[in-house]
């Protein structure tokens, strides 16, 4: 019989099925944070649970970290308590914890690809949306709840039904300054944000499967802004050689038998999907959000469009663009941009910087613009000073920042103003996302950069 | 976390008729600091129920005294966004039941099964019938019927049939969790894990 790749990983990890009812699935690898595992470990307790297998639950702190001073006091009592709880609850349950100020700590969705505890055909799950990232591998990774948070670790499974298949395939060549990011807002733009939902989406076409791991991250990244579950991309030879030797990477004969079986990890000819969808390469230009919800993206050079060309409702389409302080039909290109965000787990990695300073390199940062740059984890932070990056962003008159989720939800201190436009390579543009009152336009880290030296919203294509 | 049985629930209802409520409208981040389930309800919606100076913003529902009850009606893709349970946790602590919309974001839809909320899915039309009646007569009572699976209209006696999987159903007609279940099955559960390679 023909399967998905989808398929393959979901069936394979199914303990039992219940008739009229969901799966009993388990899960390989599960990452903990701060702000979604308090409560799931003080329902451990209550119900005076053990966790089932401490060895695949995986601590890191990042939602309301500082990206400041990491070695001192977290200021804020609150944050500084939900840290401590996930100290205190990681090594009363023997979970490997790499706390604020660990060589490996960082985002999440960051450092577990960058240690190779992701990897081909895996079941990930964690208390994150943006979970998703890990499909980039060829894993079935999801974000999921407290509840559920609490019955990995007590039972290592979740309660799912199998959601239903989408392939979505691009093929061509992406056109100049058309990032990873681009292809993803341009999907979600086409999909709407509830497009998929239900779905669980894999990623096919040369487009995606001439990207690297990092670009590859960024699209499974953003799945869920599309409604979908998770997004997933067959595991290749750009796959294996991004974890061969990651620390946690299975080493010697036995990664030669890992790789021999996941290469078998693809779609069978022949396959069928629920849904399936093509878009075009050429069609994609460098994307910008002008609304309150991810889907409200367009070519850079487009115009806002009317009420009445959208679907769905009028009166949310008009609020959104209200809050946005936006009209019907203008125009992106230089509208004003007072705060520019480059980091998260959709762009906070190694080739996020690059692209970065591929635009601002001996330009200089607008007067008017705060920009926070801030990498997805230590081992991003390290790179970037490797490779000279650090050097071209202090001449440009930027500072770097240190590691962590930052203005991505704005949990900590790194809050955008009220009524203040932000240019974010982050992943929502809900409203008071950034911080109360705030407004986000989310775009790629060439956008961001372009919108950093210049002070407005520019087509990065001018500036290359 | 055990919640309270559901079976048949009879109450008026609060509109919501906006698209797209994200979780992030639902329960901001900067209330996800707690390291303890209690007192969400407070903020739920925060930014559209308060101004900046914490006074009540007239113009929003929540603080409309002509609407209450424990049916929350929303508009489509209710609760899309951040997997964040808060969110299900604020509906409930504020003492909703209940959510009704004509399309539910994923992650929220089996958050709020989770913690003893009940999605009710309705169709466009039907979902239009309720906020019409609530706004005629706010005292407009909704019933819900868990064990028949349906929604009424109790002024007009317009009907639909919803959707639930039966082991959700008897979940919540029990006041059960997926805990208790997995639980049960721990044996099956290690002689899986045990044939793994990784
Ligand atoms: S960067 Fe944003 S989306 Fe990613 S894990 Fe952190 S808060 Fe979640």
């Amino acid at each position: 019989m023909s399967n998905t790749l989808f398929d393959k990983v979901w069936d394979s990890h199914v303990v039992r099925k219940i008739e009229g009812g969901p799966d009993v699935f388990f899960i390989d690898r599960h990452f903990i944070h701060e702000v979604t595992s308090p409560v799931a470990f003080l329902g451990l307790k209550t119900r005076g649970l053990k966790v089932l297998y401490p060895e695949r639950t995986f601590a890191t702190a990042d939602h309301n970290t500082p990206t400041i001073n990491q070695h001192l006091p977290v200021e804020d009592s609150l944050s500084a308590n939900q840290l401590k709880a996930l100290e205190d609850n990681s090594n009363e349950y023997g979970i490997s914890h790499w706390g604020l100020g660990h060589q490996k700590n960082g985002i999440v969705h960051v450092v577990g690809p960058e240690n190779g505890i992701t990897f081909p055909g895996a079941t990930i799950v964690c208390g994150d949306s943006h979970t998703s990232t890990h499909g980039a591998f060829g894993a079935i990774a999801f974000g999921i709840g407290t509840s559920e948070v609490e019955m990995v670790l007590s039972t290592q499974c979740i309660m799912q039904p199998k959601p239903k298949k989408m392939r979505i395939n691009i093929n061509g060549t992406l056109g100049k300054a058309v990032t990873p990011k681009d292809v993803a807002l341009f999907i979600i733009s086409k999909l709407t944000t509830s497009g998929a939902t239900g779905y669980f989406v894999e990623y096919a076409g040369d487009v995606f499967e001439n990207m690297t791991m990092e670009g590859r991250m960024t699209v499974c990244n953003l799945s869920i802004e599309m409604g979908a579950r998770g997004g997933m991309i067959a595991p290749d030879e750009t796959t294996f050689a991004y974890l061969k030797g990651k620390p946690l990477s299975l080493k010697g004969d036995k990664w030669d038998e890992a790789v021999a079986n996941w290469k078998t990890l693809k779609t069978d000819e022949g396959a069928t999907f629920d849904k399936e969808l093509t878009f075009n390469a050429s069609d994609i230009e460098p994307m910008i959000t002008y609304g309150t919800n991810p889907g409200m993206g367009m070519g850079i050079s487009k115009h806002i469009p009317n009420a009445e060309a959208v679907e769905g409702g009028v009166a949310t389409y008009k609020k959104s663009l209200e809050y946005m302080g936006y009209g019907e039909n203008d125009s992106m290109i230089g509208k004003k941009v007072d705060y520019v965000f480059l980091g998260s787990c959709t762009n906070g990695r190694i080739e996020d910087f690059r692209a970065f300073a591929s635009i601002i390199k001996g330009k200089k940062k607008a007067d008017n613009i705060t920009a926070w740059l801030v990498p997805g984890s230590h081992e991003v932070e390290a790179l970037i000073k490797e490779e000279g990056i650090l050097d071209i962003i202090t001449e440009a008159g930027f500072v770097l920042r240190q590691p962590g989720c930052s203005a991505c939800l704005a949990m900590n201190d790194d809050k955008v103003p009220a009524g203040k436009y932000a240019v974010s390579t982050s992943n929502r543009n809900f409203e008071g996302r950034q911080g109360p009152g705030s407004r986000t336009l989310l775009a790629s880290p060439l956008v961001a950069a372009a919108a950093a030296v210049t002070g407005v919203v520019t087509d990065p294509r001018e500036l290359l | 976390m055990a919640y309270d049985k559901f079976n048949i629930l009879t109450s008026t209802a609060v509109p919501l008729p906006l698209e797209n409520v994200d979780t992030d409208q639902i329960i901001p981040a900067r209330f996800l600091k707690a390291t303890e389930r209690k007192g969400f309800g407070d903020n739920l919606f925060r930014d559209w129920r308060y101004n900046g100076d914490n006074s009540p913003k007239e113009s929003f529902v929540l603080n409309n005294p002509i609407y209450s009850g424990k049916i929350l009606v929303g508009g489509k893709n209710f609760g899309s966004g951040s997997s964040r349970e808060h969110a299900a946790w604020a509906v409930y602590d504020y003492g909703f039941r209940c959510v009704v919309s004509s399309f539910f974001a994923d992650i929220f839809r089996n958050n709020c099964l989770n913690v003893g909320v009940l999605p009710v899915q309705v169709s466009p039309e039907f979902a239009e019938q309720i906020f019409e009646e609530i706004y005629k007569d706010p005292n407009t009572e909704i019933e819900v019927n868990l064990s028949e699976q349906t929604i009424t209209i109790k002024s007009t006696g317009v009907q639909e049939s919803f959707e639930i999987n039966s082991y959700k159903k008897e979940n919540m007609l029990n006041g059960f969790d997926d805990i208790d279940y997995l639980q049960n099955i721990k044996g099956d559960i290690e002689t899986f894990a045990n044939g793994l390679l990784m």
